[in-house]
């Protein structure tokens, strides 16, 4: 890496955070990329299709990643935490020091082939498959991953477990038959035709300079099982936005199938509850998730081209579909997709009968409703994520209540933080759909290409 | 074993249709080391937490109760989940209310009340108090193989906040303490769903409906008995199934019968849940 040339940290590889750094590294200027999950994408690459145009989110998406995978101004860290930001004493640079995650893979010496994957005897539940699919032990997060490199889960990997144990003596050093005890597995290692697994690798540490950050930390959904009386977290059938994305996506575990997790049939009611967990300041978060509306819609309409004959049903507060398109894709899915849309919240959810029920209102009809469900789809709150509490704290940058970032002035100046030199994109300031993000990583580039030419800093041609 | 004193808040149900309870409370007490010492004087609960609370004068009854607790000292317990629901939530709206506390301690003559108490439930006595290992150690006679739904209803959970006996979505001391005496609780979706409550004055078919699928629910799930913490819960239960042949209902008990019986000190045919109950 050139060291004189001047560059910017991006924290953050969702859709959001690759923008700004493509809009950094066009400009000449070098970005450094930094993300926690094997690969990039976030969570648009969890996604099936976008909202409103039914885009296939992978299609659209992979030209981004491959482009940051390939740039020659964009660094990237994935696997890798930030673990410390100090200001230079004159105030207009960072020192950085970021974490990267043992891999167990030498990347230098792997080439994507997947034996590994293929070979590995061991399934765990999948966060990228949200609890509806498995990976492997050894795993990339899809196939179209960037990069292309696997990573081993310690956590679960019989290797590396029994390789511990020897070391720190819970299981004998030696064998009943007097031989040095050896760690059991290691499957991939054997399969691997370029030896790049690495059992003895560390956690690395760099150090850095950078002119300008941006924080693209991205959102989680809250979890279910908060919600109890939805039987989130108990009834497998009960699950999130982002599990159903996964079971309409053609990449995802049923190989875009809409089967139901309990008994892998197929569901012909699927009812969809919005604002769960948001704008209810007693049970979740007081704001409103903003890409439920939509994004419950779009999983309405796919749901019926999935399971012809199928009905959806939709509980809403009210329907907020602001955005260019949006009333329009609404009104498909009332009209010409005929999904049921009852305006009232749900009480309950709970099992009878091998199905579910769902108790809920209709305060249009002014009575109390009971649809009987093959499938429950709750439209999770969106929050932040835990290390945007610790990078705000790092870098003292204000919180609202929600615990999202708070932009110098949320009106006029959103980009911009406390801080100088430090900027936002993306759903770490709030929610936000994907232009939103998108546009928003653009302008968190544009004041970072901003102060670093004002810093006098040449861009490379 | 060491013994604990609590002072006791029967209320009026426990003196009338429910004396069974009270009966299998103060044994099981016994046999665990509970000593539950009544109050001297005390007086009806008032049976409802008024939702308009800006009348203090709706909070005098149980804040009596409350002043008694208060004089007899250490912790007050109560048995009757209404009760416990009245008297909780009255003494957190004192707790939390210094005005209406005042206001309050200038009618009764009994007080002044402090504002400290925190009435409590024998479940969460047996619960935090003495644990489910002390329960298990108890147990002479295990309830193996016998399936028991937990039934909370609404009164012992919520509102949950400020309730906080248990989760008020996924609640887990009945489970718990059913699994203690060695039963097994069953998979229930209506277990803390409402019975009809007090509705059995007013609209009795709202609550037959109510209480009709409560009982149905319990029986999906295999259930040969319903456990339950609140008289008007059993009552509303049982008569819901007044019209049944008598060996087809499901029996209704109190989770304190599951204790004597466990415990040895109630005779095990004297269980409704071995006599009718299904294969």
């Amino acid at each position: 890496m050139s060291e004189a040339r001047p560059s910017a940290l991006v924290i953050g590889a969702g859709i959001a955070g690759i923008q700004a750094a493509l809009d950094i590294a066009n400009s000449g200027y070098r970005a450094v990329l930094v993300e926690s999950e094997p690969s990039i994408g976030g969570h648009m690459a969890q996604l099936s299709e976008t909202f409103p145009t039914l885009d296939c989110s992978q299609c659209i998406l992979t030209p981004r990643t491959v482009e940051v995978g390939h740039h020659a101004n964009i660094d990237l860290r994935t696997y890798s935490l930030v673990e410390d930001i100090r200001r230079s004493k004159d105030g207009s640079a960072f020192q950085v020091r970021i974490r990267r995650k043992a891999a167990y893979v030498d990347w230098s010496k792997c080439t994507g082939c997947g034996a590994c994957q293929e070979k590995c005897p061991f399934k765990v539940e999948s966060d990228f498959e949200r609890g509806v699919g498995v990976r492997k032990v050894i795993y990339t997060l899809s196939p179209q991953a960037v990069p292309n490199k696997p990573v081993i889960d310690a956590e679960h990997c019989r290797y590396l477990i029994s390789k511990h144990e020897i070391e720190s003596g819970t299981v004998a050093a030696l064998t009943k038959s007097g031989k040095p005890a050896e760690p059991k597995c290691g499957a991939c290692a054997k399969f691997c035709p370029t030896e790049a697994i690495d059992w003895d690798q560390k956690d690395t540490y760099e150090e850095l300079e950078v002119g300008a950050i941006v924080l693209a930390t991205g959102f989680d959904l809250m979890s279910p099982a908060q919600l109890g009386e939805y039987g989130g977290g108990q009834l497998p059938d009960v699950v999130d936005g982002l599990a159903f994305e996964r079971l309409l996506a053609a990449s995802g575990p049923t190989a875009g199938r809409v089967l139901r997790p309990s008994d892998g049939q197929e569901p012909r009611n699927v009812v969809f509850i919005q604002c769960c967990g948001s704008r209810d300041p007693a049970r979740g978060q007081p704001h409103c998730s903003k890409i439920c509306c939509m994004y419950t819609a779009k999983q309405a309409i796919l749901y019926k081209h999935h399971v012809h004959g199928g009905e959806a049903t939709v509980f809403y507060i009210d329907v907020r579909a602001a955005g260019k398109g949006y009333e329009e894709f609404l009104q498909r899915a009332q009209v010409q997709e005929q999904v049921n849309y009852i305006r009232g919240k749900v009480s309950r959810v709970y099992a009878e009968n091998g199905h579910l029920v769902v108790k809920g209102a209709d305060t249009l009809g002014h009575r109390s409703v009971d649809v009987i469900a093959d499938m429950v789809v709750l439209a999770m709150a969106v929050q932040p994520r835990p290390e945007t509490r610790r990078l705000a704290e790092m870098l003292d940058l204000a919180i609202d209540d929600s615990g999202f970032l708070c932009g110098l002035d949320e009106e006029l100046a959103p980009i911009e933080t406390l801080q100088s030199g430090v900027f936002l994109a993306g759903t770490v300031q709030g929610p936000r759909d994907i232009p939103e993000s998108v546009a928003q990583g653009s302008a968190a580039a544009g004041k970072v290409i901003q102060r670093l030419r004002q810093q006098g800093g040449e861009a490379a041609a | 074993m060491a013994s604990r004193t609590y002072a006791y808040f029967p209320g009026c149900t426990l003196r009338s249709h429910a004396h069974e309870y009270e009966r299998q409370a103060l044994a099981a007490g016994q046999a665990l080391g509970i000593d539950l010492v009544e109050l001297p004087e005390w007086n009806c609960c008032g049976a409802t937490f008024p939702l308009n609370a800006e009348n203090v004068m709706d909070l005098i009854a149980p804040a009596r109760v409350l002043i008694a607790g208060g004089k007899a000292g250490g912790d007050l317990v109560t048995l009757c989940a209404v009760c416990f629901h009245v008297l909780r939530r009255t003494a957190n709206f004192l707790q939390t209310h210094p005005f209406a506390l005042e206001r309050l301690n200038a009618f009764v003559e009994e007080g002044p009340y402090d504002g400290q108490l925190r009435p409590r439930h024998l479940l969460e006595v047996v619960r935090d108090d003495l644990g489910w290992a002390e329960i298990r150690q108890r147990v002479t006679q295990p309830q193996a193989g016998v399936r028991l739904a937990a039934y909370y209803g609404c009164m012992l959970l919520r509102p949950g906040p400020e309730i906080g006996l248990d989760d008020p979505e996924q609640p887990s001391v009945l489970e718990n303490l059913i699994e203690a005496v060695g039963a097994q609780a069953t998979s229930f979706s209506h277990s803390s769903e409402c019975c009809g409550s007090y509705l059995a004055a007013t609209q009795p078919g709202a609550v037959e409906r109510a209480s009709s699928r409560v009982v149905e629910a319990a029986r999906a799930g295999g259930a040969a008995a319903v456990i339950t913490a609140c008289p008007l819960c059993k009552y509303n239960l049982e008569q819901a199934q007044r019209g049944q042949p008598e060996e087809s209902r499901l029996p209704v008990a109190y989770f304190t019968q599951l204790l004597t019986i466990a415990f040895g000190v109630d005779a095990p045919e004297s269980a409704p849940w071995i006599v009718g109950a299904p294969a």
